[in-house]
């Protein structure tokens, strides 16, 4: 009788993670069509605001004729090849003065105040520095994949629970090994969480520098759509950095489920 | 089993403080090969802060310690092995993979040698069905038992554990004990055990060493005769109890 009923339970009710899902679709179905009513009865006029399906149907359309995919890849790239570099120079620096006192000492003090410098600030002085070609905009993205990076990475290594740094010492594991099976992994975490915002900072700082210096990408589709009054092309570009934005935040997730595995 | 060599744990006028704090003054204690002796105290006397200047994780202190006649402060000295209150394995690494770090420095992990040794380790301690899984899926218990066997590992000559049953329940605790029996026997390793459970030390050990005092002193040093397993109600072992807790003022 018992098992019955627990059989036939799952059933009849959807499970509570199911449930939150179709509830957070709610509001965003709500919104959408509220859209559409707004524009359909004149609220808004279609130059300012387009009905979602003119979103929908410029995209789509934007696909077919082949130029869209050229936009997004182009972006897409220079995101991986900001994230790439910043993330790469922020691993090494936070490492080293994650584990050296004195490197943190010397170098900390520089990166903290530097990061609290306005993305947009650092444009004039890329553009004039390496011109208005891309590795201007890759460099300007790996500062902002630089920063979360290196300060999470950093701390996390400094933070590592001393009790286990303990057990390294008492069973005379030296210091690789004891990088290797304490303080890396230990600092893992943090390096993740560091991964994660970067990325989500690789994203606003894209769309700063398309805006200003680029004929290609999704934040120049926002330009043009500005210059050319056409509110579909813009609003059609935010949803699109959106996707991109929650994928490669999806990813990210993905691999630190898979590497933070305890 | 009195050795007529050097003691095992030589503590010699150690005074021990963390800035203005005293936390141990004017401590000797000595300690045969293969003997085991517990220290009890209240919380704050200093017994943790002894362990782990016998460990090696404190260099500095004044006056004397050394294990196996080697001074504690030394680079690679003290042929220790620390069971921590907490069992603070690491979470990444498998069973198999915790004990292995206490594998001694000039032995191969990979070499069959060492996983022999390791397998061998597992089953000593009971969790042959454990063996890959992670420190998050153990219980309580059978996480000590892993960090006993990391201790073993390093096949010291001394084993220091700091409370080490003191956050398991009743039940649990007392087959813990009975297991840390089993391994100082079939070892023949000597023991020093921190505990603040009056009954734990008179059950184990040779002897109790009595901590008390702010600073921690050497209050008393009480001598517990019988072969093991003992009776824990023995009229012999109640008298003794009774006799360390005057001595703690209880």
């Amino acid at each position: 009788m018992g098992t019955a009923f627990e059989e036939s339970a799952p059933r009849s009710l959807p499970s509570l993670d199911q449930l939150r899902w179709g509830l957070g679709v709610v509001v965003p179905a709500l919104i959408v069509v509220g859209w559409h009513l707004l524009v359909v009865t004149g609220v808004f006029p279609p130059y300012q605001l387009p009905k979602p399906l003119a979103v929908v149907e410029t995209l789509y359309a934007m696909t077919l004729a082949g130029e869209l995919t050229g936009h997004v890849a182009i972006t897409v790239q220079r995101v991986a090849l900001g994230c790439l570099v910043g993330m790469s120079v922020a691993v090494v620096l936070g490492t080293l003065t994650g584990l050296s006192p004195l490197a943190n000492d010397l170098l900390d003090p520089l990166f903290q105040s530097t990061k609290n410098v306005p993305s947009l600030a650092w444009v004039p002085l890329f553009l004039l520095w390496f011109g208005i070609g891309e590795p201007a905009k890759v460099l300007l993205i790996a500062v902002g994949a630089f920063f979360p990076v290196y300060l999470n990475l950093s701390t996390g290594i400094r933070d590592v629970d001393e009790n286990l740094r303990e057990v390294a010492d008492v069973y005379d594991l030296g210091r690789i090994e004891t990088l290797q099976k304490v303080v890396l992994p230990g600092a893992l975490p943090s390096l993740f969480v560091g991964i994660r915002s970067g990325v989500g900072l690789a994203w606003m700082f894209v769309v700063a520098a398309e805006l200003i210096a680029a004929s290609q990408g999704i934040g120049y589709l926002m330009n043009d759509g500005r210059v050319m009054s056409r509110p579909d092309l813009i609003v059609g570009a935010i949803l699109l950095f959106a996707l991109f934005g929650n994928l490669s935040d999806l990813g990210v997730k993905e691999v630190e489920h898979y590497v933070v595995d305890w | 089993m009195s050795s007529t060599g050097e003691p095992a744990v030589a503590v010699d006028a150690l005074t021990k403080a963390y800035g203005d704090t005293v936390a141990l003054r004017d401590i000797d204690l000595s300690v045969a090969e293969g003997e085991f002796v517990s220290v009890v105290g209240h919380s704050g006397c200093g017994k943790s802060t002894l362990l782990r200047v016998l460990a090696g994780l404190e260099d500095d202190f004044e006056g004397g310690a050394a294990v196996d006649g080697v001074d504690v402060r030394g680079e690679h000295a003290g042929n220790v092995g620390m069971v921590f209150q907490e069992p603070r394995l690491l979470p990444w690494l498998s069973v198999r993979e915790n004990i292995a770090v206490g594998l001694p420095e000039r032995i191969d992990p990979a070499s069959e040698e060492s996983q022999a040794r390791v397998d061998e380790l597992v089953s000593q301690v009971g969790l042959d069905d454990f063996g890959d899984a992670r420190p998050s899926e153990l219980s309580g218990g059978m996480a000590q038992r892993v960090s006993l066997a990391r201790g073993l590992a390093y096949d010291p000559s001394v084993m220091l554990l700091d409370e080490p049953f003191s956050a398991l329940d009743a039940l649990t605790k007392r087959e813990q004990q009975e297991f840390l029996l089993g391994i100082w026997r079939d070892r023949d390793i000597t023991v020093v055990l921190v505990t603040h459970d009056v009954e734990e030390a008179v059950y184990l050990s040779d002897r109790v060493a009595v901590l008390g005092g702010q600073p921690g002193t050497v209050e008393e040093v009480v001598d517990v005769t019988g072969e093991r397993p003992r009776d824990r109600s023995a009229d012999r072992l109640v008298d003794r109890r009774e006799q360390i807790e005057r001595a703690l003022g209880l």
